[in-house]
C-alpha cells in the first residue's frame, strides 16, 4: 500500500521533512494529513479540472450502456401496436379469458397496424417472444383487412392461435412495456400460465452457455498462472538489463492487436499447420491433432493474449519483495521451500489474486478468439449477444445476455473484494 | 471489458455519430454500396460499380459485411444511414423488410416487375443473380469424387471434417433430402415441428465432423489448407478460386440449391434517388448479364439470358447439366419461420 504512495507524497513540496519515509504509517494517518494539507476547496477544483473527462466518459459510455441494458426489461413493441388490446386487458385478471370487448379492440389495433405498415414490425417482436407468432398475426391481418368484422368465436375459429393461452399470457406480458421476458430467458426460464417453469430441453442453452464461459475463463487463468508466475520469478530474479529485455519479450505481443494474434494462431493450429507438421517432423505425434476448432486450441490462443494480464502484476509486487528477506530466513533455519512458502508466497500473494482477477474478467468477454479458433461448441457468451445483436436483430435479448454478464462479473468482483479485500490488489 | 464493447458497440458508433465526430456529409453525386466481399463483391464491381460510375459521374463507394441486418438496423435506428444500397440474400430480406429496416421498393422507378424470374423483384429486394449453394472438394484430396451434395453425410464413404454454413437455411433442407424426403416437399415437411426434429436429428449424425464457416470467403481457404474434405460452398467463390488462383477443386451440382441474391435501400438514407438510378441500371438485361463474366451467377432476368457470354452458360447454376436435381430456396418459407430455425440452429450448436 504505502510504497505505491510514497513518491507522490514525497513529491508533494508543502510537506514537512522527514515525512517523505512514509514506510508503515497508515493509510488513514496519510489520509488524514492530506486533507489538512488540501483543503476541500481544493479537492473540488482539483475536481473540477476532471469534469470534462467525466461528462466525456457519461456521455460517451454511461448513457449507452444504461440505454442498452434497460433494453432488456422495456419493450414497448406490443403495447404500441396494440395500445386498445393493452387498455382493455387493464380490466382483466391474469385468469380470466380475454372477451369480446379484447377481440374488438384487438382487431380494430391490427386494422390500424395493417394501414399504418407496422404490421411487419409487430409480428416480428411478437414472435421473438413466442415461436410461429409470425404467421399467425400476418395471416388474421390479412384476413381483417377484407373489411368483415369478426366476433371472438369467428376469429378463433379462423386463426386458432387467438385461442390459446400462450398467446394471451405472452400479449398480457408486454402489455405495460416493462417485461421480465428476456431476463428470465437469458436463465433458460419462462413465466408461462402456469408460473415460472424451465424452457423446453431443445432451447435450453444460456445457462451452459454462461458455465462454459466461466469455464474456459478458470482454464485460462489458471493455465497463465502456471506459465506466469516462474517467468515472473526468473524475470524479478534477473540481472536488470536482462529483465527488461525478457520484459520486451512478453510484452511484444501484447502491443499488436487481438485479431492479428488469434489469426496467427489459426496459421499455428490448423490441421496442415506449423504445429502439427513439427509434431509430425518430432515424431512427438503421428496423426495430425485437431487443434483448430477445439476447446484445446481455444485455450492456447486465449492463454497466449492474457499471458501479460496475469504476469504482470505478479511481477511488479515481486519485484517489491527484497531479496534479503529470503536469504535472512534461509539464515535463521528455513529451508528453502518454507522460506518461499512462509515468508515470499504470502508477499507476491495480492499481485495473484489481481493478475487473476484481470485475466478471469478479461476472458469472460472474450469474442474473436472463439469466433475463430473455437468450434461450434466452443462459443462463449459473447459471441450469443454479437448473434442477437447482428443476425437475429433482437436487442433485447442480447441486452438481457450483456446484463447477466456483466451482473456475474460484478459478483464475482464484489465476492473477491469482499472476503480477500481490495486493499490486498495490487496491479502494475 | 471486451464483451462491453462487442455489446454495445453499435450504439457507441451511434453516440460518436450523434456527437458529430467523423460524420461527414456524404456529397450528392457519390453512392455507397455494401455487399459481402470476396470475389462476389469484387465482380460486382467490374461489372457495375465500375460502369456505372463512368456513365453517370457518381461515385461508388464500398463496404462490406457479412450479410447480417445488425449493422444496417444500427444505423436505420439512429437515424445516419451511410450506407444507400445493400446486398441480402434471399432468407433475410424478408425479416429486415419486416424489421422496418428496408425500404418497399417503387418498380416505376427500376423496372417491369413482371421481367423478373418468379420470386426476384421483392417488396424491399431486387434479385442480382442466381447462385447455387453447392459442395465442393479438393480433387487432389480425395480420388473417389462426391456426386450429389447430399454425400456430405456420408461420413463412412468421406470420413474427415467437412464445412457447412453456419446458418440453418440450406443445411437443413439437404438434411430432409439426405433423409428421403422428396424434393417437392421438402418445404412442406420443414414447416411442420416432426419435420424440423427430423432435419437436426440427420444434422446429428455428422455435427462432430463439421467446421462452421460464416463468411463465403471461406469455404475455398477451409479446402485449401485441407481444414475439410468438402465443404458447401456458393459456386462463384469455388470457380474463381479454380479461374484465378488455380486450385484443384471441383463443384458437385446434383441437389444444389438454387438461390437468388438481393439487393435493397435501407430506410432513411439521403441517396434514394440515386440508388433507383443504380438499381434501374443494373436491371437492364444487358447488364445484368455481365455479371456472368466476372463470376458465375446467372442474371434473374428471362430476357438476360441471350446476353450472358456463351462460354459462361456452362457454368452457371442453371445450366441444363446442373438443373437435373435441385431445389430453389423458399424466401417465403425463410422469412415466416427462419427466426425460430435460426434461434433453434444456435441453441442446437451450442449442445
Amino acid at each position: 500500500m504505502s510504497e505505491n504512495r510514497a513518491p507522490i507524497i514525497s513529491a508533494e513540496p508543502r510537506l514537512p521533512c522527514g515525512t517523505a519515509a512514509l514506510a508503515g504509517v497508515s493509510a488513514v494517518s496519510l489520509r488524514a494529513k492530506l486533507r489538512r494539507l488540501m483543503p476541500l476547496h481544493e479537492e473540488m477544483r482539483a475536481l473540477t479540472l476532471a469534469v470534462p473527462l467525466l461528462a466525456l466518459l457519461i456521455v460517451s459510455f454511461g448513457v449507452p450502456i444504461i440505454a442498452l441494458l434497460s433494453r432488456a426489461v422495456y419493450d414497448p413493441s406490443i403495447v404500441n401496436a396494440l395500445p386498445r388490446t393493452a387498455e382493455a386487458l387493464q380490466h382483466l385478471s391474469a385468469a380470466d379469458p380475454p372477451g369480446d370487448d379484447v377481440f374488438a379492440a384487438l382487431e380494430a389495433d391490427l386494422k390500424q397496424d395493417q394501414a399504418k405498415g407496422s404490421i411487419f414490425e409487430f409480428a416480428k417482436s411478437l414472435n421473438s417472444r413466442l415461436s410461429g407468432a409470425r404467421s399467425q398475426v400476418l395471416k388474421t391481418a390479412r384476413l381483417l383487412a377484407g373489411g368483415a368484422a369478426f366476433s371472438k368465436s369467428e376469429l378463433v375459429a379462423a386463426v386458432p392461435f387467438w385461442g390459446e393461452k400462450e398467446t394471451w399470457s405472452t400479449i398480457r406480458g408486454g402489455a405495460h412495456g416493462f417485461t421480465s421476458f428476456y431476463l428470465l430467458s437469458a436463465l433458460d426460464l419462462r413465466w408461462g400460465a402456469d408460473g415460472l417453469t424451465s424452457v423446453p430441453a431443445g432451447e435450453a442453452v444460456f445457462l451452459r452457455v454462461f458455465a462454459r464461459t466461466f469455464m474456459v475463463a478458470a482454464l485460462v487463468t489458471l493455465a497463465t498462472l502456471a506459465l506466469g508466475f516462474p517467468l515472473a520469478y526468473l524475470i524479478s530474479n534477473l540481472p536488470p538489463t536482462l529483465a527488461n529485455l525478457v520484459l520486451v519479450l512478453v510484452l511484444l505481443p501484447f502491443w499488436t492487436s487481438i485479431l492479428v494474434r488469434t489469426a496467427a494462431w489459426t496459421v499455428l493450429l490448423q490441421k496442415f499447420g506449423l504445429l502439427n507438421d513439427a509434431l509430425i517432423a518430432l515424431g512427438i505425434a503421428t496423426e495430425r491433432l485437431e487443434l483448430m476448432y477445439s476447446r484445446l486450441g481455444l485455450v492456447i490462443a486465449m492463454t497466449h493474449i492474457q499471458l501479460p494480464f496475469t504476469l504482470l502484476p505478479i511481477y511488479s509486487v515481486m519485484r517489491s519483495i527484497p531479496p534479503s528477506q529470503l536469504r535472512a530466513a534461509h539464515s535463521l533455519g528455513a529451508r528453502p521451500l518454507t522460506a518461499f512458502r512462509r515468508v515470499y508466497l504470502p508477499q507476491a500473494l495480492p499481485g495473484v489474486m489481481a493478475g487473476c482477477l484481470l485475466t478471469f474478467i478479461l476472458c469472460l468477454g472474450y469474442y474473436i478468439t472463439p469466433a475463430l479458433i473455437g468450434g461450434a461448441s466452443d462459443q462463449l457468451i459473447s459471441n450469443f449477444i454479437a448473434n442477437y445483436v447482428n443476425v437475429d436483430l433482437n436487442w433485447e435479448m442480447a441486452a438481457a445476455l450483456s446484463f447477466m454478464l456483466l451482473t456475474f462479473t460484478l459478483l464475482l468482483y464484489a465476492a473477491f473484494a469482499r472476503f480477500l479485500g481490495l486493499d490486498r490488489f495490487k496491479l502494475v | 471489458m471486451r464483451c462491453l464493447k462487442i455489446t454495445v458497440s453499435a450504439v457507441l458508433t451511434a453516440t460518436i455519430l450523434c456527437l458529430g465526430a467523423g460524420k461527414a456529409a456524404p456529397a450528392a453525386d457519390e453512392l455507397t454500396i455494401m455487399a459481402t466481399g470476396g470475389a462476389w463483391q469484387a465482380a460486382q464491381r467490374q461489372a457495375w460499380f465500375e460502369p456505372f460510375a463512368k456513365k453517370t459521374g457518381v461515385k461508388v463507394n464500398e463496404q462490406e459485411y457479412l450479410g447480417d441486418l445488425g449493422k444496417i438496423k444500427a444505423m436505420v435506428e439512429t437515424g445516419n444511414v451511410p450506407v444507400d444500397l445493400v446486398t441480402v440474400e434471399t432468407a433475410t430480406v424478408l425479416q429486415g423488410c419486416d424489421a422496418g429496416i428496408l425500404q418497399r421498393l417503387d418498380y416505376a422507378k427500376i423496372a417491369d416487375r413482371t421481367k423478373f424470374l418468379p420470386g426476384t423483384a421483392l417488396d424491399c429486394g431486387v434479385g442480382l443473380d442466381v447462385y447455387g449453394d453447392v459442395l465442393a472438394y479438393d480433387t487432389t484430396v480425395l480420388k473417389d469424387p462426391p456426386t450429389s451434395v447430399l454425400d456430405i453425410f456420408d461420413t463412412k464413404r468421406f470420413p474427415g471434417k467437412r464445412g457447412m454454413r453456419k446458418f440453418p437455411a440450406q443445411n437443413l433442407e439437404w438434411a430432409l433430402m439426405a433423409d428421403g424426403v422428396p424434393t417437392a416437399d421438402i418445404y412442406k415437411v420443414l414447416a411442420t415441428p416432426a419435420g424440423v426434429d427430423r432435419a437436426f436429428k440427420k444434422l446429428d449424425t455428422i455435427k462432430k465432423d463439421v467446421v462452421w464457416w460464416d463468411a463465403g470467403a471461406q469455404p475455398p481457404q477451409l479446402l485449401a489448407s485441407h481444414e475439410v474434405v468438402m465443404t458447401t460452398a456458393w459456386n462463384g467463390r469455388i470457380q474463381n478460386a479454380v479461374e484465378q488462383d488455380n486450385k484443384p477443386f471441383a463443384i458437385v451440382w446434383k441437389d444444389q440449391i438454387v438461390e437468388y441474391d438481393m439487393i435493397s435501400i435501407p430506410k432513411g438514407t439521403k441517396n434514394s434517388d440515386l440508388a433507383y438510378k443504380y438499381l434501374a441500371y443494373i436491371s437492364e438485361p444487358e447488364v445484368a448479364a455481365q455479371l456472368g463474366r466476372f463470376i458465375p451467377y446467372g442474371p434473374v432476368r428471362s430476357d438476360a439470358t441471350s446476353f450472358v457470354p456463351k462460354d459462361v452458360l456452362p457454368k452457371l447454376p442453371t445450366a441444363p447439366d446442373h438443373m437435373k436435381s435441385y431445389l430453389v430456396g423458399d424466401v417465403e418459407f425463410w422469412g415466416d419461420q427462419g427466426e425460430e430455425l435460426v434461434k433453434r440452429f444456435n441453441a442446437w450448436l451450442a449442445q
